[in-house]
């Protein structure tokens, strides 16, 4: 129970740190939220009623406290840029995707990848290691950018399966929507693909090297008993550590992707309103992104500790 | 035991994962739902249908979808947007006259207006039975109402604040009466008619008088519109409904342009115009409509010098930059003007600098730079046109002893840093038409004027510009435009390279698109073909 409450704690302590650092950076940096939004003709009249609407001509500190109190009550504010919504508003419309689009490519990544290393460490030095070696530094190379276009062209172009940023919101038609994000969580997939299935082999050859292997053959265990019996388990921990940095990367949106194939995502979301200077959905997406990568640490903690019973936290 | 429980964690976290994204969903529709203020959901939800059926029509022909690479940043047209923006809110809203594909403008909510002869007084008929797209009908009130409306958010700056009174001599005659004389005030009245009625709401739920009524507006993704049968203009034949669609990338909008989903794509390179071909795709070669140039900051020490801008103009290559760019088919200007609108362009400009690298250094000589200088040039990063146009001017100036630095930097930063505060030594970039009365163009180089991020200042040009202002004669007002130019040429005020060619691709199953010289992607012109 302690060890939950102090988690928690951390979690909070860690948003407010990143939310009066992100603050307080964009005060800093050139650019004008007013201006940004008017345009660059823009009377200056009509500027400084956008400032003062903003708060913009107030101290940073003022207004970190303005958002911070309207922030515990959950509210968020409003977009400078999309004036209509809220940023609660915004997050909810752009969330959901990105979330289903990072849960899909989780899938591929772990469905893919683990038989691939378990495979690649059994035959280690064989053909099939060399061939899954070849072909996971290939695609580790490939910038994803290039990736989403070759096979936005290779499927959608050539093969015509895949209709070229036919993208359907999930409210319209669920079905239409997971069918067309196939093709870019496989893009978001394939590099991390490679590099755990990488970090798997590895893991395993470690492990087989250990005392209790040999004991566990002497004992009269198959190949495979050993491998997927004994050697799985703890070769994973190291792995899993590695995964959850991996989902908690394509949970923050994959913003090329999002871009390549027109996803309304999280990703694209955030570069945008960096470059307009949209002040409270850039707090807010910092503070997702801050609180997803927090949670999914403290879950590796957790399934650490259920995985071995070794580490245990007191 | 211990590797399924590892097993079991694994597959919960994903089932944890999973609902919270169905989670949001859920919260999502009853947000939209929910949300009173904002029409713009319940049309969202009844066009879901819409959208499913626009997409198989999209197959029949009837949707019309065009592929922008900026997002539209507001539905009202009141407020002082971008020329993208500008160019979609073209079909919905309509003011007392619209431009036409000649640079001039045609009456629209208004059937017939007159000029006093002082120039000081426009009267105008409000057009018998015009309605707008909520059927209720256009009223002189409503004249009044946008065009007040129009000159409080602009402030100041406002082209209509040179209105000194609007009178509703009865209900179809509106009679403007201007503070000065100014014969070109007829360019400034396309500005929006929009309802009074709607005042709360012009952002939200958008109703002008145009031939095209907004249905659903995703912001951020697309902007969906159907054809408005109420239009006044019965001889329209156009297709009935179209879609705009925000592309980040516009490598990815061309394949989706190769792919059919969307019809019609503006701003291709020249080598995707060939990618193409001609077979299923209409290239309209047209123009960017921009003064594109190497602007220099005529504060900086070096270019304080008359002879050192004239020298840089000697130096650069117009044509070298063309030919890479635009393969050859931009026209090269040499002052600020827009060759296409003959009535203000004055042509003799052209060909007073020819690429002359020893009259270059001959003239650095003369102003005491004979060992060159250094000049830095900050560029918008995400304008892959000005950045390659820096690159290339870099070498060019090379050449002549001039020592460049590119200094790329995000866009907010380069209105914030290069045009608001004008620090900077020169810079990159292109200057779109946003209003077809030239006195707004030119009064960017006035001394002291709040836009002359140039710092340019010339006696003579302020003299001539207050001239052509006063002047009420078409005539006369060609000649001293004409004069500006010359000035801007002679005196260097910058290095003016280009209008940039524009190659825009529409899908054959379409026919009909011409291209306007400010900004305007006309559906009414469009329909499908039988």
């Amino acid at each position: 129970m302690k060890y939950f409450i102090k988690k928690i704690i951390t979690l909070i302590i860690t948003l407010l740190f990143i939310s009066l650092l992100t603050f307080t950076a964009f005060s800093v940096i050139p650019g004008d939220a007013a201006v940004s939004k008017l345009g660059v003709d823009a009377s200056p009249e009509a500027i400084a009623r956008v400032r003062a609407e903003y708060e913009l001509d107030q101290p940073v500190l003022t207004r970190y406290v303005h958002w911070l109190e309207k922030a515990l009550h959950g509210d968020f504010g409003q977009s400078y840029k999309y004036d209509t919504m809220t940023v609660t508003q915004l997050l909810q419309s752009r969330l959901p995707v990105t979330i289903l689009l990072a849960v899909m490519a989780f899938i591929i990544i772990i469905v893919v990848s683990l038989p691939l290393g378990m495979l690649s460490a059994r035959y280690a030095g064989k053909w099939v290691d060399m061939l899954i070696n070849q072909v996971t530094q290939i695609t580790m190379a490939i910038p994803s950018f290039f990736l989403g276009i070759i096979l936005t062209v290779i499927f959608g172009l050539v093969l015509k399966v895949f209709q070229p940023g036919g993208y359907v919101s999930m409210e319209e038609d669920m079905k239409g929507c997971i069918e067309y994000l196939i093709l870019p969580a496989v893009a978001v997939a394939l590099p991390k693909i490679a590099m755990v299935v990488k970090y798997l082999r590895n893991s395993v050859l470690s492990e087989m090297k250990k005392d209790y292997v040999r004991t566990a053959y002497s004992k009269g265990n198959s190949v495979n008993q050993v491998l997927y019996g004994h050697v799985l388990r703890n070769a994973l921990i190291p792995v899993i550590t590695f995964v959850a940095m991996v989902a908690a990367e394509i949970l923050a949106g994959s913003l090329v992707i999002e871009q390549v194939f027109s996803i309304p995502g999280m990703g694209r979301l955030m570069i945008t309103s960096i470059s307009t200077r949209d002040y409270p959905v850039v707090q807010a997406a910092v503070l997702y992104i801050t609180s997803i990568v927090v949670i999914i640490n403290f879950l590796v903690d957790i399934l650490y500790q259920l995985a071995d019973p070794r580490v245990r936290t007191a | 035991m211990k590797k399924k429980s590892v097993t079991k964690i694994l597959l919960s976290v994903m089932v944890l994962l999973v609902s919270v994204a169905f989670c949001a969903c859920g919260s999502n529709k009853s947000t939209e739902s929910s949300e009173t203020g904002n029409s713009s959901s319940e049309k969202t939800t009844e066009s879901a249908a819409d959208d499913t059926q626009a997409d198989a029509a999209n197959s029949d022909n009837s949707c019309f979808t065009v592929g922008l690479s900026q997002e539209i940043s507001s539905l009202d047209p009141h407020e002082d947007t971008d020329a993208g923006t500008r160019s979609v809110l073209f079909n919905v809203f309509e003011g007392l006259v619209k431009p036409t594909t000649d640079g001039d403008v045609t009456p629209a909510v208004a059937s017939d207006y007159t000029i006093s002869d002082d120039a000081k007084t426009y009267t105008f008929t409000l057009r018998d039975g015009i309605t707008f797209q909520d059927g209720n009908p256009v009223t002189v009130e409503d004249i009044k109402y946008s065009l007040e409306r129009s000159a409080e958010m602009d402030g100041e700056s406002s082209a209509l604040s040179v209105i000194s009174d609007i009178k509703l001599v009865d209900d179809k005659t509106v009679e403007l009466t201007l503070s000065e004389a100014n014969s070109e005030f007829i360019y400034n009245l396309s500005v929006a008619i929009l309802e009074q009625a709607n005042d709360a709401n012009q952002a939200t739920n958008p109703i002008g008088t145009g031939p095209f009524k907004i249905t659903n507006f995703a912001e951020g993704q697309y902007l969906e519109m159907e054809r408005y049968d109420g239009y006044w203009n019965k001889d329209l034949d156009c297709v009935k409904s179209a879609k705009f669609k925000f592309i980040a990338d516009a490598q990815s909008a061309f394949v989706e342009l190769q792919g059919g989903t969307i019809d019609m794509l503006q701003y291709l390179t020249s080598d995707q115009v060939q990618a193409l071909g001609t077979e299923n795709y209409n290239i309209v070669e047209s123009t960017m409509m921009l003064v594109h140039g190497l602007f220099l900051n005529n504060s900086y020490e070096p270019l304080k010098d008359v002879r050192v801008r004239q020298a840089l103009n000697y130096a650069v290559d117009r044509d070298a930059i063309n030919d890479f760019l635009f393969n050859g088919k931009s026209k090269i200007i040499q002052t600020h003007g827009y060759p296409t609108i003959t009535a203000w362009y004055n042509a003799d400009t052209e060909g007073t600098y020819t690429y002359d690298v020893e009259k270059a250094k001959e003239l650095l000589a003369e102003a005491g730079y004979a060992d060159g200088f250094d000049l830095e040039i900050t560029v918008p990063s995400s304008y892959t046109q000005h950045v390659q146009t820096a690159e290339i001017i870099a070498e060019q100036l090379a050449a002549v002893g001039v020592n460049v630095t590119i200094n790329q930097v995000e866009w907010s930063s380069w209105l914030s840093d290069v045009y608001q505060g004008r620090d900077y030594q020169s810079t990159v970039i292109g200057f779109d038409i946003s209003s077809l009365s030239p006195a707004t163009w030119y009064k960017r180089y006035y001394t002291d004027s709040s836009n002359d991020f140039t710092n340019f200042s010339d006696e003579s040009y302020d003299e001539t510009y207050g001239k052509a202002l006063a002047t009420i004669d078409h005539e006369e007002k060609h000649q001293l435009y004409g004069e500006l130019q010359q000035i801007l040429t002679d005196q260097a005020a910058s290095v003016f390279i280009e209008d940039p060619a524009d190659f825009i691709a529409v899908s054959n199953k379409y026919t009909g698109y011409q291209s306007y010289p400010v900004s305007a992607i006309d559906l009414s012109l469009v329909k499908p073909v039988q």
